[in-house]
């Protein structure tokens, strides 16, 4: 059982006069999925990195707790996994290249076993040591999925997780959403029907507006 | 975070090697405006007053060509968001600052010695002074170079925002090193240039604090 928890306090974001949305108050206790949608532009990507800690809030703060202790900015990329259609990964790196740059990096052990199971779950094992420029939009999808669980996060975000992918993909996606989300926080923001099937609640952000 | 900067300075060297978008560059840009001004130069032999200057106009011109990539390249191939996601602001810019330090040595010592075999003038008199000089005028211009790159990488016209950033912070940095380079021309003992000397110093310490200082909310939209 995860001991992580996340606590949304009262976060507006705004760019330039434009409002995107305000005062949101949620917070996640238990190993749960959770879904955030809205149309196009009411900032579902934008509550994602928020979440993240890779953008900051205009107004209120998201506290990341693990064990009761709230986690420090500067140490929560090592418990986010995070994919969407905008993260682009090393392009003049093979898979495995990319991914034992990211471990190094993270100062975490690339765990072969681990991952030789995440290639042979998105059925990219074949293609691991082709150059990631090489590959398709859904190839690379699937490899964010690897970039996102490699490191075996608490909280798994996915931003329009089934983009780009085609049915065996999706299955494949929820499979792994299904699994994860047993003993870990997984948060999916989509519009698609499927995608929020998965979800046990869901923030609608044109309330937030 | 020195492993983890050190790892992330490997992979931009590997980056660099596969991609080459700074050495191109930079090496072009040394060979072109050494070219020029030995061309225009002719045979004339030109004073240390001079000869220093130009040494540091090509030194701040290669810096402007090349030491921007570090930031700029992970902007425009996207993956900035992927390093957020993989390490610690201070991670990422001591990475950075380390792979724009051994950049910026290793083309100023390429620099400094084309300099020395074609310019005439270019005759050290106190080499100690040159070296000392040479080395805190390359961190100063690295350090500099680096968190200016990470200001103006997530903007639209970085091409021209960068060297308009950089003149008034490196100015202070470069007149001082001419001025330290023309005493090491003229063989001036160090009593007399202490006080420069003291200027470089304190210039590396206050953009290092200041950058590290800084880097944290550049790096978070």
């Amino acid at each position: 059982m995860n001991s992580y928890s996340l606590e949304i306090k009262n976060i507006s974001k705004n760019f330039g006069r434009r409002l995107i949305f305000q005062n949101i108050n949620y917070s996640i206790n238990s190993n749960s999925v959770v879904g955030i949608s809205g149309n196009n532009g009411s900032g579902k990507s934008t509550l994602i990195k928020i979440i993240a800690g890779v953008l900051a809030p205009n107004q209120g703060e998201i506290i990341h707790s693990f064990e009761s202790k709230k986690i420090a900015d500067d140490k929560l990329f090592n418990h986010i996994g995070f994919v969407s259609p905008y993260l682009i990964l090393y392009e003049e790196f093979s898979a495995v290249e990319n991914l034992k740059i990211f471990s190094k990096i993270r100062g975490i052990e690339y765990d072969t076993e681990y991952i030789k199971m995440l290639f042979n779950k998105t059925n990219l094992y074949s293609r691991r040591k082709d150059i990631v420029k090489t590959y398709s939009s859904g190839m690379k999808q699937r490899l964010k999925f690897i970039f996102a669980l490699m490191h075996k996060p608490d909280l798994l975000l996915l931003d329009e997780p089934t983009s780009n992918l085609d049915n065996e993909g999706k299955d494949s996606v929820y499979s792994i959403v299904s699994e994860y989300s047993k003993n870990n926080i997984v948060i999916i923001a989509s519009n698609e029907d499927l995608d929020l099937k998965l979800c046990s609640d869901i923030l609608y952000l044109e309330n937030y507006k | 975070m020195i492993t983890k900067s050190y790892s992330l300075f490997v992979k931009d060297v590997k980056s660099e090697l596969r991609t080459r978008y700074a050495i191109n560059s930079l090496v072009m840009f040394i060979l072109v405006a050494i070219s020029a001004i030995l061309f225009s130069i002719g045979n004339e032999k030109i004073q240390p007053e001079l000869a220093a200057g130009l040494y540091w106009v090509v030194i701040f011109f290669s810096a402007m060509s090349g030491l921007s990539r570090a930031f700029v390249s992970e902007e425009e191939k996207g993956t900035t968001l992927t390093l957020q996601l993989i390490a610690s602001p201070d991670t990422v810019f001591t990475g950075k600052l380390l792979f724009n330090l051994i950049l910026t040595f290793l083309i100023n010592i390429i620099v400094t010695f084309i300099y020395a075999a074609f310019f005439e003038g270019f005759v050290i008199n106190n080499f100690v002074l040159f070296i000392i000089t040479f080395i805190f005028g390359n961190i100063g211009l690295a350090i500099s170079s680096t968190i200016i790159a990470s200001i103006i990488a997530k903007s639209g016209s970085k091409g021209t925002l960068y060297p308009v950033l950089s003149f008034p912070i490196l100015l202070p940095l470069i007149l001082t090193c001419v001025q330290l380079n023309i005493f090491s021309i003229d063989g001036t003992s160090f009593d007399n240039v202490l006080y420069e000397l003291a200027i470089v110093v304190s210039y590396d310490i206050i953009m290092i604090t200041v950058s590290y200082l800084l880097f944290d909310y550049i790096w978070k939209e």
